[in-house]
Order: structure tokens, then sequence, then C-alpha cells
């Protein structure tokens, strides 16, 4: 079942970077889907048109349609609060906010109105334990974010969007910045999740994007190139564009 | 030319260089020196002239015999009063327009307008600031040369310290935060009375803690607004008059003949422990707020 689909995407900045050219495409549920291709490419930008991020951003145009479960998340009309909290998003970068462990976890919740401790103390383990972070921190959960290894606060990143239980992951190069191990880790995570959630993710590398892409779709500067089960599109690609991508032959 | 007599030549200037480099480090020392040395002389001289009439009766008594006699305590109290008057208005004024211009407000004409309101505003001259709260608050409003009305002349001069302050300070926190905070579902208020207003704090208290401190010492804008040349009681209500620190050491340093020196220097003991009082506050919550600081 299709989870989002967009339809005739384009988007446009104001500064003239990075943009999308009628994008259509469908994204599954309960599977990982993989955004790729050479940066500036539109990936980030699809991304944060999910969650209307781009919102935030100086966008010039942007025409088109994303169904969300077949409602337009486009529409000025749409509560992008309540949006958001149903497609969360976790950064390149990891940014913590300056709170302890737990409220990091907590925030979302709170800005909910969520004020219940057991509720919130049930909500922080069992974020963590799906963040694979559980057992690193339990026992400090009131020390500073700030004090986690990078590995870790990306991980508490991704702790802190599942405690709002959405429905959608959207993950922009999450371990880009991470050792092996850290990003091995949050793989793991994410195969778990996916039983539940819908995952898009922007994959830092080719071999990241082979290990862990159910469906993949490459994008060429703003151009949604091709799309298809990752196994066919990293084996069988049709386009010639994105078999010298895979290759290696540029990017 | 070879490596060897690149090298040779580099050699040769060498001691050039690092001559050049000793004098411009000791200019620049000197410099540092010269900015210090000023302060430390006002300071020094004026603990000097002024401790010996520092006593209890001249901190809590009120001035006698044409104030040449007794203590300072009415102007000691009212300056207290002026200050805490300027913040109550300053204050949630100067942060919530520094709020609204950080992170509410378009770059367009009209935000452009009012930054230069405001770098303006910090040029008038104080003085000037008293002829208006004379027109506007004293006169027009009827409030009267009231501690009211001098508060809220020095208001108006010390708002553009703390909105220029603040909205550095909020401008200081991290775009990050705010792009995380809207991502997990918060609104734009949610996210910076949550976040961004509790990182700027320290930021905006320093602002704030120096803006007072200059309205603590001005002369000028309560001279026609609220000051008092002798008045020799603490004052009842907001809308009374008051003694004040600055304008008594003017009055007892211009206008009393047969003043004695050791109360002038007393006064003027007292007025600079009270400003640089607020000014070490603002150092000790800066210093602490950067310790804690998580980014």
């Amino acid at each position: 079942m299709d989870k989002i689909v967009v339809e005739n995407l384009t988007l446009q900045y104001k500064d003239g970077t990075e943009s999308l050219r009628a994008v259509t495409m469908a994204i599954p549920a309960n599977a990982i889907t993989v955004l790729f291709g050479p940066a500036g490419g539109g990936k980030s930008s699809l991304l944060r048109c999910f969650n209307r991020l781009n919102d935030l951003a100086d966008v010039q145009t942007v025409s088109g349609r994303i169904l969300l479960d077949g409602l337009n998340v486009l529409d000025p009309d749409v509560d992008v609060v309540a949006l958001r909290r149903k497609i969360g998003m976790v950064f390149a970068r990891p940014v913590v906010l300056p709170f302890s462990i737990r409220g990091n976890v907590t925030y979302g919740l709170e800005l909910m109105g969520e004020r219940d401790a057991p509720r919130l103390n049930e909500a922080v383990e069992h974020s963590l334990r799906l963040a694979a972070l559980w057992d690193e921190v339990y026992d400090r959960l009131d020390d500073p974010a700030i004090a986690l290894s990078g590995g870790q606060q990306q991980r508490l990143c991704l702790a802190r969007v599942l405690a709002l239980q959405p429905e959608v992951v959207l993950l922009d190069e999450p371990t880009s910045g991470l050792d092996p191990i850290s990003t091995g880790k949050v793989e793991a995570a994410l195969q778990e999740l996916k039983k539940d959630y819908t995952i898009v993710l922007v994959p830092h590398s080719i071999q990241q994007a082979g290990r862990t892409a159910d469906f993949a779709a490459f994008f060429l500067q703003g151009e949604l190139v091709e799309t298809g089960p990752g196994k066919d599109l990293f084996t069988h690609p049709r386009d010639q564009r994105t078999e010298d991508y895979v290759t290696g032959r540029f990017g | 030319m070879s490596a060897d007599g690149r090298l040779r030549r580099y050699a040769a200037g060498g001691g050039r260089r690092i001559l050049t480099q000793r004098l411009g480090f000791t200019l620049l020392t000197l410099t540092a020196v010269a900015t210090v040395v000023p302060i430390i002389l006002v300071v020094v001289y004026i603990v000097i002239q002024g401790a010996p009439a520092i006593s209890w009766e001249f901190l809590s008594g009120v001035p006698r015999e044409g104030m040449r006699q007794g203590g300072i305590l009415p102007a000691i109290v009212g300056t207290f009063y002026l200050t805490l008057g300027t913040a109550v208005f300053s204050v949630p004024l100067g942060v919530a327009a520094a709020v609204y211009l950080a992170e509410y407000a378009q770059e367009n004409a009209w935000t452009r307008l009012i930054r230069i309101a405001i770098i303006n505003l910090a040029g008038i001259p104080s003085v000037v600031y008293g002829l208006f709260g004379l027109g506007l608050f004293v006169l027009f409003l009827h409030l009267g040369t009231s501690i009211l009305a001098a508060s809220l002349t020095l208001s108006i001069m010390t708002l553009p310290v703390i909105i220029s302050a603040s909205e550095e300070a909020l401008r200081a926190v991290p775009q990050a935060f705010r792009t995380v905070s809207m991502s997990l579902g918060g609104t734009r208020w949610q996210t910076i009375r949550r976040i961004v207003l509790p990182q700027a704090l320290p930021g905006i208290l320093t602002g704030v803690i120096l803006g007072l401190e200059r309205a603590a010492g001005e002369t000028a804008p309560i001279l026609f607004t609220g000051a008092a040349f002798f008045l020799p009681r603490l004052p009842h209500s907001p809308l009374d008059a008051t003694m004040a620190l600055p304008y008594h050491l003017f009055v007892i340093s211009t206008q009393v003949p047969e003043m004695p020196i050791r109360i002038q220097y007393g006064t003027a003991l007292v007025l600079i422990a009270f400003v640089l009082g607020m000014n070490l506050i603002a150092t000790v919550v800066r210093s602490r707020a950067r310790a804690r600081r998580q980014w």
C-alpha cells in the first residue's frame, strides 16, 4: 500500500539552488524507500516538502500534490503542526536540544501538552529502546544530551522523533557524520522500525543505499530518473544514467 | 633560485620580522593598558577621597544642615526606585521588541525603519530625553515631577540598549534548534518560549543590566522629570518626586557653597559602587551561563 504519493511536484527556491521538476512517485508503507543520487539532486528538498519544513525556507514556487493517505499535505489549510507530528524527521547533523537526554525525548510530547509523568517515562524508555540507545543511557537520563557521542546523539534524535509515534520517519543522511559502528546501529534500528513505520531515507553513500533500500528512487539535478524495488534498481537499472551512477562512473 | 638560497634569505629576513612582531605586540599591550588605567585611577581616587565619609549614618540618614551634614539615604533609595521603575517598563517592552525583530519580522522596509529608529534613539543626547519626558509625561500626561515620569523617561533612553542586546542574544541561538523544534510539531511561539528565550536569557540579562546601569547613573533625563533638589524624606508613592544619587552629586558639587569635599566623594563612591555592583552581577551572570551553555 502506498503511504505517500507524489504527483507532478515542481519546486524552485528563490536563490535558484536545488529544485524539483515534475516528480511523480509513490512511497510504500512499512518499507524503507531510499532517495539517492548526487548532491543537489533534490532529495532533501523532497523530504522537506513531506513535512512542510520548506515553509521555513525561501521557496519561490511549489506546484503539484503530495498525498499522505490521500490528503494533500501541500494544501495551505493543512495543520502543519499536526502534520509534523505524523511525519518525523532526522537531520544530517545530530542537533540535540539543550536539555537532558530525557528532556530531548519528551520535548515533542510536552509540546502537545502531555504532562503525565508515568506516560512520559514510558515513552522515553520505549523510544530509546526502538532507537537502540536505551542500554547505553538508561542510568543517566538526566545528564545533558550534549555529553553523548555523535552516534548516540543521532540515535537520540531518532528516539525523539519516535516518541511522537509518527507514521512516517524521514531521515536526511542520518549517518553522514557517524563512524561505521554507529552507522550499523542506526541501520539495524531502521530495519526493525520499518515493520511499523514508513521510512524515507536519503543515504549518505551508494553502499548504504544498496544495503537498506526496499525501494529506491534515483534523483539527478531535480529530476526523478528512475524508481523501483531496490534489488532491481541497483542490479539492473533501466536508465543509462542510473547505471553510470550506480556503477561509479560519476557522482 | 635554489631551495638553499630561499632558506637563507628567509632566515635573514626573520630577524626583522620578529622585531616587527615584538614591536606590534608591545604597542597593542600598551593600548590595552591605556584603557584600563583611567578606570582604575578614577575608582582608586574616589575610594580614597570618599571612603572616610562612609558611615552608617551617611548611608542611612537624611541630609541635614543644607546637605552639608547627615546622610544620603533618600538619594540611594530614590536611585533604587528609579532603576526598578525603569526596569518595569523597559524590560518587557525591550525584550518583546527584540523577539519581534529577531523571530517574527521579515527583513523589509518596515523593519529597516524600526532598526534605524532604534539606532537613532540610542544616539539622542540624554538632556533631550529629559525635555521630552517633561513635555510628554510630566506636563501632557499630568504625571508631575515624579518617580513614574522619570522612570518612563529613563525607560525610553534604555530601550535601544535592551533591544539591541536582546536581539543579538536571540540571534546567537543556533537556527538548528528552531528547525528541530518545529519539525517536532512545535509552533513558532512554543519554540521561542521553550528553547530560544531560555538560551538567550543570559545575553538578555547582560544587556538589561548594562542598560539599567546607564539609567541609574544619568542626571539629565531625571532633571526635569522626577529628581528633587532637596527632599529629606523617602518617597511614598510612584507619584512622589525623589532625590537621586547622580543629581544629588551634581547639586552638592556645584550648587551648595562650602560643601565638605568628603561628602561629595562619599556620594560619588556610593553611586559608583551601585553601578559597578550591577556590572559585576552582569559579568557573573554571563560567565556562569557560558560555562553551562550546551552549544
